[in-house]
């Protein structure tokens, strides 16, 4: 399996967080019920409880209310937010009872936290040995001498190497990973029985998460202490969690340990979750996505807060709230079809959830080969002058872009992978001409884009089109969706007159799944995924050819990137679009790409086919990659962990600059840059191993 | 003969601005959010009810005119040299009731001991009845207090009946303008809520027309007991050359307007272009300006102000021909205080602007732009500008109080308005030796404080509310939803 | 850091060559200098001869900006603009019209500005980030609200009307201290008294407010929550984290000042008749003194500068990630 490694395949579960003797219960929490000060209710009846040594993982979507449960158990909600009721046990003291000085006491003593965004979570002003002393100094009673020693010690403990000097070093002096661990030593310091983790490594690359999840499972292993898990990655949960309760709207609809979960999703939302992930498995067909989107806080809820998104309800689940249900085989849900008559009969018809149909619905769309690629790049070099002195003279360049080169055929899609800071954004808007690229050749349907002069370049423009990251900012929020569309036509005379344009503006919506009438509405009524097709139609009314997709779906929620995956899909069979898809997450370029390039320092290290690059990855960094993606079968467990982080690419090592990180490392690697070893026609590496 | 000062015209070019802009924003959703924000807000209804009433003075003391005299020189209608407002009209009974010297407020006697020739041919010492205040009492000593209080009382309750009287009107108005609205669109449950008194219960429900509604009765018992006082008496006493200070505070409100309107008016052109053009060409575009800014904003802005408002004195003084009237070499006065005030503060609002438009530039819907190749002035016109304006009108609305504290201390110091202007700072500098007197004249300093705080403190509370409304941090919630 | 201060003062010649531009400008567009003249020597009955004269002793007889007449450099430096600008810049300020030396009056005048403003400045400080940690402390409480609305109150009132009403209440009416005026040594104490009060009195509102905006600001940032998530008290997590934070915007608007305070406060220094730097100015101004009123906006905008690089320099020691470049 090792050599074959599909993202998020299912199987049997061969390999599970690590079994340890799970003790007493160490939290309680019972109803727990969190409002605004406008009685809108964020966390709904909340109930589970963790065990000594246990993973408890709280799974949901953006907004399903799980970190305001974390918060409401440390009682740090923000302003405008209370307990409004319920009960919360950390062994035998009731934590909602407490007064405040005592709850600072169990706050980092007995309960720590540690947060999303570990750049944002450290006093920036204060060294890194201070911020953790604060901890010791309050619930070690250490003094002293002690104190620097036991930071020393605790930072050596999270794996952070030379720790003596880092103590007294600043937040900014490290890295995203590093800084995570410090917050990890600095929950540890007050040495506690319950780790809350918000989302912990959401905000890293996935080479630093699986470093930073194993220190997490370690250290519970070395203390046996409870972790309350929060995210909203299946992967992660597999890699894990003990129990899980998945979250939506405010409340847990299902609880059970995870081998249930994975092996059997009894709510219908959690089957959804699971079939929205894509993967090389599915490439042929369209995901399941779930349609609309996560109710909007401050819903108000007579029925089953998921009925209106699931294709399993019927009349009673528009009418009644379900109760929670605890099934024969441990686990518990809340939904009519487990609850009722009528429920056990329809569930019998379920569909299978186990993809049967991936085998089948394998094959590919036919290959052809358009000898005539549509985009050609060549050693395209984008540098950054770094100014420095008195008269701020340029004394080296950050080579964000350095000598890529790439082609791309018309109606097949190209994926640039890798992580963040590798320069695969800058190579996009590079071609977009949006930065000037220092060097190189960009042809686009064989016309040069490099040097040529705004009006010529104007003519091109409407060829090649960008999708951007961030649905919230890709859009003017001061314009309508009738004026965001006709900007493009606008600029590039693509419609004749204003009745020919709307009907244009007409076609465009229904082509992206969005009604008529929303062209003369504001983007603020509209959500993350409906942005996001606004943003496609808005390029697809000058008629590319091809497309730039930045990250198009890593601010979306999975079900709704489920959603805007099948569009893009779709597109690129009726338009026959080209795709340059860049991204990091791996498992949606399996899904959509037929072509991979990895980056890696503004270079390319890997290239190939889909298949060639994701099933035999020869370069060592895209080996450490792949198998850094936590796999919701549970396998990422034996994987090669790359040790560090990114060099900067103002100062790339000598050599190959991957040296520093790789395991096969050689003499050579420090002093050369490896050439290109071609595989195949296709599959290239830049690689010393395969130099010979 | 109607007479345009300078500064009249900027404030109708204002006025014209303002309205245009209400009707380009009523057409668009979006900009009217905030607004409806803005009007959930008491604070800040209260506030902008009681800055409209001095909108309204200083409105009406912006229509100028001169009359005709009543001689004609060879059929041509002649005018008279002095410049009047409608405001002057209206309030002609204060204005020309003059007195000969201080006079405290609602006295019926002069500030000073006089030597008064009595019937019976003696000479003493004594304090003179005033010529117009409490002329209509026999004996004031007796009278004057039930005189008072009968007039507070009866101006109390006409006020109140005249204000519920217009609420109920407009009411009414406005329960029939949305009868008819329902009529047409036609729906039962409309009509059900539309009953009159149902309308106006649910105007007493909700909290900001709650809190409208009571400051407004009590404007118009205040307005009610001024009108019916300032009949026979001087409300707020008499200054020193027996001018009625009420009249002189309600016409200092027009100058502190202008101030406080037309220098933003003057800058923001500035401001707004420079800024953005700054922030979007960069490269040396960006160092011009921001060196212009840095050598403007390097200078101490008072001894800036003081040095051009001192040159500009002189340079008028030199050329006195220039004018025909006192009032518009006054006036012309006011706008050169206006425009040296715009120089002097247009650095803030300019980096300001330039540092939202560096952060702008970077959005992503504005690189889809450059992706279609849509121009620099279009995306300038399109995308920024209307993305920078709500920090514009914030910038505006905190700006307006500042300048009219400003004007006060800097026409105190002498290098503010033309000691001609009637304007807070000329009131307080006049009066700044009274409190030196014995017994000691009090009411001038009050009245102009007084005005100024009411003036100033409706600003502040304006601008919060207009803050709190507009600005996109303080309402993410109901951004993301 | 030592290529960065050299850089900087490199930047500041342009611009106080263009301060001295616009000043220069402001005092000739509008008025020649047979007006400055004819003002000096009183409006009336001047004879061209005496107009003459004048210019000739003071400096003023030559081209304003470029002297046509004049041979190769000289073209643009044997001008009013060159000769009156270019001392400047090694601190030779001339003499105003009166025929004093302006550097020494300079001088004299420090100290008594000093004496005003530094005391303002820092009683000021202490006590509106102390008033501002309050509200920030009781933040969303009726107390806070109530600062608040004290705040928006004191803001909203006059500057005059301190300046006033403290003259008359603690010189009239409780015979405190001096009205005004100014004593050297010890005695200057009674004099500066009320001035500091009031000057610190007629800020309190505006600034407390923003203080207390920066306070809140800071404190919904995530690096508080993990704070509190230690366990720490409110009062540490305040003082520790959000106070050392909110120094950076603090210093931003707070040491571009300190230099500024030589300058004395026109305002205040004339309402005292103190005989600052402030008052020395606005006195030029009204007498029309072109080299005393270049002088100080010279020094003025010379101190804003020093005032940037002393805000720069002080980032190092609040802010570790600052490194001067």
């Amino acid at each position: 399996m090792k050599s074959n490694p599909t993202i998020n395949q299912f199987g049997p579960l061969l390999q599970s967080p690590p079994e340890i003797g799970r003790g007493e219960v160490i939290l309680n929490v019972n109803g727990l019920v969190t409002r605004l000060n406008n009685d809108v209710r964020i966390v709904d009846d909340v109930s589970f409880s963790i065990k000594q040594g246990e993973t408890f993982a709280l799974l949901g979507e953006s907004g399903c209310g799980k970190s305001m449960t974390a918060l409401s158990l440390m009682r740090l909600l923000p302003d405008g937010i209370r307990i409004a009721s319920g009960d919360i046990k950390l062994e035998k003291e009731d934590i909602l009872a407490l007064p405040e000085y005592a709850m600072r006491e169990v706050r980092g003593g007995q309960m720590a936290m540690i947060f999303q965004e570990p750049g944002l979570s450290l006093n920036p002003v204060m060294t890194v040995g201070d911020q953790i002393a604060e901890t010791l100094k309050l619930h070690q009673e250490l003094r002293g001498d002690e104190i620097r020693s036991q930071c020393v010690e605790l930072l050596e403990l999270v794996g952070i190497s030379d720790a003596p000097r880092r103590v007294y070093e600043y937040p900014f002096q490290l890295s995203g990973g590093m800084k995570q661990r410090v917050m990890i030593a600095m929950a540890l310091a007050g040495q506690p029985k319950l780790l809350i983790a918000d989302e912990p490594t959401t905000a890293l690359d996935v080479t630093i998460q699986a470093q930073v999840l194993k220190l997490l499972r370690d250290t519970q292993q070395k203390t046996s202490m409870a972790l309350l898990l929060i995210t909203h990655d299946l992967g992660v949960v597999a890699q894990m969690a003990h129990q899980v309760g998945v979250m939506y709207a405010g409340q847990i609809i299902e609880q059970a340990p995870r081998e249930k979960l994975f092996a059997c999703p009894a709510h219908p939302y959690t089957q959804k979750l699971f079939a929205a992930l894509p993967d090389a498995g599915r490439s042929g067909q369209p995901l399941a996505a779930i349609p609309g989107n996560v109710p909007q806080l401050g819903t108000p809820f007579t029925a089953c807060r998921f009925a209106p998104r699931c294709d399993k309800a019927w009349a009673l689940c528009h009418d009644k709230v379900p109760v929670w249900t605890q099934l024969e085989n441990g686990q518990g849900v809340r939904c009519h079809l487990y609850s009722s008559q009528m429920g056990n009969e329809k569930s019998n018809l379920k569909v299978p959830l186990s993809p049967d149909s991936c085998a089948a619905g394998k094959e590919k769309p036919e290959e052809e080969r358009i000898d005539t690629p549509l985009l050609q790049v060549e050693s395209l070099q984008v540098h950054f002058p770094i100014r420095k002195g008195i008269f701020q003279r340029t004394v080296g360049h950050v080579k964000a872009v350095d000598g890529v080169s790439m082609s791309i055929s018309a109606g097949r899609t190209l994926a640039l992978v890798g992580e963040s800071g590798c320069g695969k954004t800058t190579v996009g808007k590079a071609l977009l001409q949006l930065i000037t690229p220092t060097a190189g050749s960009v042809r686009f349907a064989g016309h040069e884009l490099i040097g040529i002069s705004a009006r010529e370049l104007r003519k091109q423009r409407a060829g090649m089109q960008m999708i951007f990251q961030d649905p919230y900012a890709s859009l003017n929020p001061k314009m309508r969706v009738a004026e965001v569309l006709q900007e493009g036509m606008d600029a590039l005379s693509i419609a004749k007159n204003s009745d020919e344009r709307q009907r244009r503006i007409d076609e465009l919506l229904e082509q992206v799944g969005l009604e008529k009438a929303s062209k003369w509405r504001y983007p603020h009524e509209f959500s993350g995924g409906q942005r996001q097709r606004i943003a496609i139609a808005r390029v697809l009314a000058v008629n590319p050819n091809l497309l730039i997709c930045d990250e198009p779906t890593s601010a979306l929620d999975v079900s709704v990137q489920a959603q805007i995956l099948n569009l893009l899909k779709s597109l690129q069979q009726q338009l026959k679009l080209s795709y340059l898809f860049v991204s990091h997450n791996l498992a949606v370029v399996e899904y959509l790409a037929h072509d991979v390039y990895v980056m890696y320092l503004g270079r390319i290290v890997e290239r190939g086919t889909v298949e060639e690059v994701l099933r035999t990855p020869k370069h060592p960094y895209t080996q450490a990659l792949l198998s850094a993606v936590p796999r919701i079968d549970g396998q990422g467990m034996k994987t090669i962990r790359l040790a560090g982080e990114t060099p900067s690419p103002s100062h790339p090592p000598q050599g190959c600059h991957f040296h520093a990180r790789c395991a096969h490392v050689m003499a050579e690697c420090r002093e050369v840059y490896p050439g290109e070893s071609i595989l195949s026609p296709t599959h290239r590496v830049h690689c010393h191993l395969l130099g010979k | 003969m109607p007479v345009i000062l300078w500064t009249d015209a900027m404030i109708f070019l204002l006025l014209a601005t303002v309205i245009s802009a209400v009707l380009w924003v009523r057409k668009r959703p979006h900009l009217v959010l905030p607004w409806q924000r803005l009007a959930k807000s008491s604070m800040g209804m209260v506030s902008l009810l009681i800055l409209s009433l001095f909108v309204l003075v200083g409105l009406l003391d912006t229509m100028h005119y001169r009359e005709a005299l009543p001689e004609k020189s060879n059929g041509q209608t002649v005018y008279s040299a002095e410049v009047l407002s409608v405001f002057d009209a209206l309030a002609k009974d204060i204005k020309n009731r003059n007195e000969k010297t201080y006079s405290a407020p609602l006295a019926a006697y002069l500030y000073a001991k006089e030597s008064i020739e009595t019937p019976d041919g003696k000479i003493r010492r004594d304090y003179p009845r005033l010529r117009y205040g409490g002329a209509h009492l026999v004996d004031p000593q007796s009278e004057l207090l039930g005189d008072v209080l009968k007039r507070t009382m009866i101006g109390a309750l006409e006020g109140l009946s005249i204000a519920i009287l217009l609420i109920v009107a407009g009411n009414w108005l406005i329960f029939f303008v949305k009868l008819r609205t329902a009529r047409t669109s036609a729906g039962q449950e409309i009509r059900k809520s539309n009953n009159l008194i149902f309308t106006f219960a649910r105007l007493i429900k909700n909290k900001p027309s709650r809190a409208l509604l009571i400051t407004a009765l009590l404007m118009a018992i205040l307005l009610g007991i001024t009108v019916n006082l300032a009949a026979v008496y001087h409300v707020l006493g008499t200054d020193k050359v027996g001018q009625d200070v009420l009249y002189l505070a309600l016409k200092s409100i027009r100058t502190g307007l202008v101030i406080g309107t037309v220098t933003t008016l003057v800058m923001l052109p500035f401001a707004l272009l420079l800024g953005i053009a700054a922030g979007y060409l960069r490269g040396w575009v960006d160092d011009v300006i921001q060196y212009l800014y840095t050598v403007l904003s390097s200078i101490p802005s008072v001894l800036l102000i003081a040095a051009a408002v001192l040159m500009m004195q002189v340079y008028i003084e030199m050329h006195p021909e220039w004018f025909e009237t006192a009032a518009a070499r006054a006036d012309l006065r006011l706008l050169f205080l206006c425009l040296i005030l715009g120089v002097t503060s247009w650095t803030g609002l300019c980096r300001l602007l330039r540092g939202e438009t560096l952060k702008l530039r970077e959005m992503e819907y504005i690189q889809a732009a450059q992706a279609f190749g849509v121009s620099s002035p279009r995306i300038l016109t399109r995308h920024i500008v209307p993305n920078v304006m709500h920090i514009v009108l914030i910038a505006v609305v905190m700006d307006f109080s500042s300048l009219v504290l400003a004007e006060a201390v800097l026409s105190y110091v002498g290098v503010g308005v033309d000691p001609s202007t009637m304007s807070f700072g000329t009131l307080i500098n006049s009066a700044r030796l009274e409190m030196g007197r014995e017994p000691m004249v009090w009411w001038t300093l009050t009245a102009a404080f007084g005005f100024m705080l009411v003036l100033v403190l409706s600003a502040n509370l304006f601008a919060d509310a207009v803050r709190d409304a507009f600005d996109p941090r303080l309402n993410r919630t109901e951004a993301a939803a | 850091m030592i290529a960065y201060l050299i850089r900087r003062l490199l930047y500041a010649i342009p611009i106080l060559i263009g301060v001295n531009l616009l000043t220069f400008s402001l005092f000739f567009v509008v008025n020649t200098a047979d007006d400055m003249a004819r003002m000096q020597l009183g409006m009336k009955r001047v004879t061209p001869e005496a107009i003459e004269k004048w210019k000739q002793q003071h400096g003023y007889d030559k081209p304003l900006l470029f002297n046509a007449s004049a041979e190769g450099a000289s073209k643009i430096s044997d001008t009013i603009f060159f000769q009156k600008s270019a001392k400047m810049f090694v601190f030779d300020f001339g003499s105003s019209n009166d025929g004093r030396n302006i550097a020494r009056e300079i001088q004299t005048r420090m100290m008594p500005s000093l004496a005003i403003a530094l005391p303002t400045f820092l009683i000021g400080l202490l006590i509106y980030i102390t008033f501002a940690l309050l509200m920030t402390f009781f933040r969303a409480t009726a107390l806070d609200m109530l600062g608040v609305s004290l705040c928006v109150v004191l803001m909203s009132i006059s500057g005059l009307f301190y300046i006033i009403g403290g003259q008359f209440v603690a010189s009239k009416l409780w015979h405190w201290v001096p009205i005004s005026g100014y004593a050297g040594g010890f005695d200057s104490i009674k004099f500066v008294l009320l001035p500091v009060l009031i000057g610190v009195m007629g800020s309190v509102g505006a600034s407390s407010r923003w203080y207390r905006t920066i306070f809140l600001e800071e404190i919904g940032k995530d690096y508080v929550r993990t704070a509190r998530a230690k366990g720490l008290s409110e009062l540490r997590v305040l003082f520790h984290h959000v106070l050392k934070n909110a120094m950076i915007p603090i210093l931003t608007a707070v040491v571009v000042v300190i230099p500024l305070l030589f300058m004395g406060s026109l305002l205040t220094e004339s309402f005292f008749s103190i005989p600052g730097l402030g008052s020395y100015t606005i006195d030029a101004i009204k007498a029309q003194d072109f080299g005393v009123v270049r002088a100080m906006v010279f020094l003025g905008s010379m101190l804003y500068i020093a005032g940037l690089v002393l805000t720069d320099i002080s980032y190092t020691i609040v802010d570790p990630r600052v490194r001067l470049k």
